[in-house]
This record gives C-alpha cells, sequence and structure tokens, in this order.
C-alpha cells in the first residue's frame, strides 16, 4: 500500500509558487530537531523524524502544514523515548496558552 | 515566544509583529513552545544552544550554492572535482555538509536536471538555505516526476522537444544540486560577477540562468 507520504507520480493540481517567511515558531522547532538529532545528544534520527510524520494518518498530514508535521513528530518521538512526559507536556502547554492569551487581555 | 518570558525591568509594549503577534498561536506553535522550554529546563538543550542553532539556518542561503556554481563555470578543475565528489570540492568554498552525500548533476546542452523530493522535502539546505514552500508541496512532488515539461513550463522554462530531462528524487541520504549551463553572452564576466546570475531555482532546475 501506499504510504501517505509517498506521493511520485500522484495526479495534482498546478505548483503554487507562494512562498512565505519562515517564522520564529518554525525555525525553532527546526533549531530543535538539529539540536536533538546532533552527536552530542542523538535523541532523534532523520529516519524516526519522518517514521513520526509518516504515521499521522491522512487527514492530520494533508491538514497540517510543514512545520506543524515537524512538531507533531519531534514532540511525539520525545515522548515515546520517555524525554518528556504527556503529563508534562500538557502542563506546560496550558501554561504557554495562559501566557499567550494574556497578550490580548488588559489592553 | 521568548519575548514574553523574560524580564524587561521596565513596562513597554513590544511592537507588534504581523502574523505572529497579531493571532493567537496555533495548537502547534504552542506544542513547540512548550516542548523547547521543557527540554531547556531539563537541561537536554539549552536556550543559548537553540539560539545559535537558529542563527545557523538564518545564514544559510541560496548565496553558498551561487558561489559554487560560479567557481564551476570559471574553474575547469574545480568543477571536474565538483562532479566527482560533491562534498570535498564544496568544502573547498567552506561549505559543509557531513550527514549527506552531494551528487552535483550537470546541465548541458542534450541534458536538464530537475530536483525533488517525492517523499518528504530533502534538499540541499547547506547550499541552499530552507527550501521554498512548494518544493515541499504535494503538487510538486507528485508532479514533477511524470510530467517535468509541464511543470517547468509552470516556471516559465520551455525546453527544446529533444533535451532529456532527468528528475533525481533525493532521499534522507543524498542531496543533489543542479549545475546549469553558464549562459551565453557572459564569456567576459568575473565569478564574482557570475554568481548575482546564479538563482536558487535555477540550482533546483526548474529555471534556467540569464545573462542581466
Amino acid at each position: 500500500m501506499r504510504g501517505i507520504h509517498d506521493l511520485g507520480g500522484l495526479p495534482a493540481g498546478p505548483v503554487d509558487q507562494a512562498e512565505h517567511e519562515h517564522g520564529y515558531w518554525e525555525k525553532r522547532i527546526d533549531g530543535i530537531r538539529l539540536l536533538l538529532a546532533d552527536k552530542k545528544r542523538r535523541l532523534i534520527t532523520v529516519d524516526e523524524m519522518r517514521r513520526g510524520i509518516e504515521s499521522l494518518g491522512k487527514d492530520v498530514y494533508d491538514k497540517l502544514s510543514y512545520y506543524e508535521c515537524w512538531t507533531a513528530s519531534v514532540t511525539g518521538v520525545m515522548l515515546e523515548k520517555g524525554v518528556i512526559t504527556t503529563d508534562e507536556l500538557g502542563r506546560k502547554m496550558a501554561e504557554v496558552e495562559e501566557r499567550d492569551k494574556a497578550r490580548f487581555e488588559g489592553g | 515566544m521568548s519575548q514574553h518570558t523574560h524580564d524587561h525591568g521596565h513596562d513597554h509594549r513590544h511592537p507588534p509583529q504581523p502574523d505572529i503577534d497579531s493571532e493567537p498561536m496555533g495548537y502547534y506553535q504552542i506544542m513547540g513552545a512548550a516542548l523547547g522550554e521543557l527540554l531547556i529546563e531539563k537541561g537536554v538543550i539549552t536556550a543559548d544552544e537553540l539560539r545559535a542553532t537558529i542563527e545557523l539556518i538564518d545564514s544559510k542561503s541560496p548565496e553558498g550554492g551561487a558561489k559554487v556554481v560560479a567557481r564551476a563555470w570559471t574553474d575547469r578543475e574545480y568543477k571536474k572535482r565538483l562532479l566527482e565528489n560533491g562534498n570535498a570540492t564544496v568544502d573547498e568554498l567552506g561549505i559543509e555538509m557531513p550527514d549527506t552525500h552531494l551528487v552535483v548533476v550537470e546541465n548541458t546542452d542534450t541534458v536538464h536536471n530537475v530536483i525533488v523530493c517525492t517523499l518528504c522535502s530533502c534538499y540541499p539546505r547547506m547550499l541552499l538555505g530552507l527550501p521554498p514552500d512548494w518544493y515541499k508541496a504535494h503538487a510538486y512532488r507528485s508532479r514533477v516526476v511524470h510530467e517535468p515539461r509541464a511543470v517547468l513550463g509552470e516556471f516559465g522554462t520551455e525546453l527544446p522537444d529533444d533535451t532529456e530531462i532527468r528528475v533525481h528524487d533525493s532521499t534522507a541520504d543524498m542531496r543533489y544540486l543542479v549545475l546549469p549551463r553558464r549562459p551565453d553572452g557572459t564569456e567576459d564576466m568575473s565569478e564574482k560577477e557570475l554568481v548575482e546570475l546564479v538563482t536558487r531555482d535555477c540550482m533546483i532546475g526548474v529555471t534556467l540562468p540569464k545573462a542581466l
């Protein structure tokens, strides 16, 4: 069976040539991935990273942007390896979200 | 994110950054921020290392590849080495590609080369910087392998009917760079001037370099 990522030769529409400047959050997950993969840490390989993306499921894979897929994959591999726990991640995400919301409150 | 965690010691508001500050963070942006903070808190990575890595990402651009191409156009021996051993030869210009095998493919009057990564987004980042959005998008990855002429046409590139088009599918371990043909009418140009003619897209192979 063809994997969700295996796109070569499939029919598709015109190539959309619009480009965007990479945002900080995109370069941050790229930077995190590079550090986790370096010789000092060796906590993720390219193959693990790809397996994480390719196992997202077609709906998710088609819907998420490029660096959203990366974020899901790198985070998933760190959870699998016990580098972080789901508890810690959930708490920290709530904290980040609260902080972000605070930007829009009180003028 | 960091701007909201550090202590200013004074009360001011940052100038808004469009597209970043004007909307609440998305779910995966929150996840990425949380992951980064957790890894720093646990001492897996440091904030300094992360900053330095992002600076390194920012420092890579198509200018690196353009220098390699211009050198190959002006130095026959360099070009010979480049086609035989990509990694060692770009290293001569200070571009290190330690983890992947680099294959440089040369355009000639009968052969035109294009690169893609059908399975993901493998790209010679050390030579070209981050890939453009379309390189990573479904349409390019799906179509360029079976109808390269149509895709090149969308980029405004028309090749003679008898030109052979070779599409190179990159892998996690192997990256390609297209060595375009030196445009006619550039015989008197210096290597430095030639660098200006070499664009990212002509090193991907979707366009041709043009004499200015």
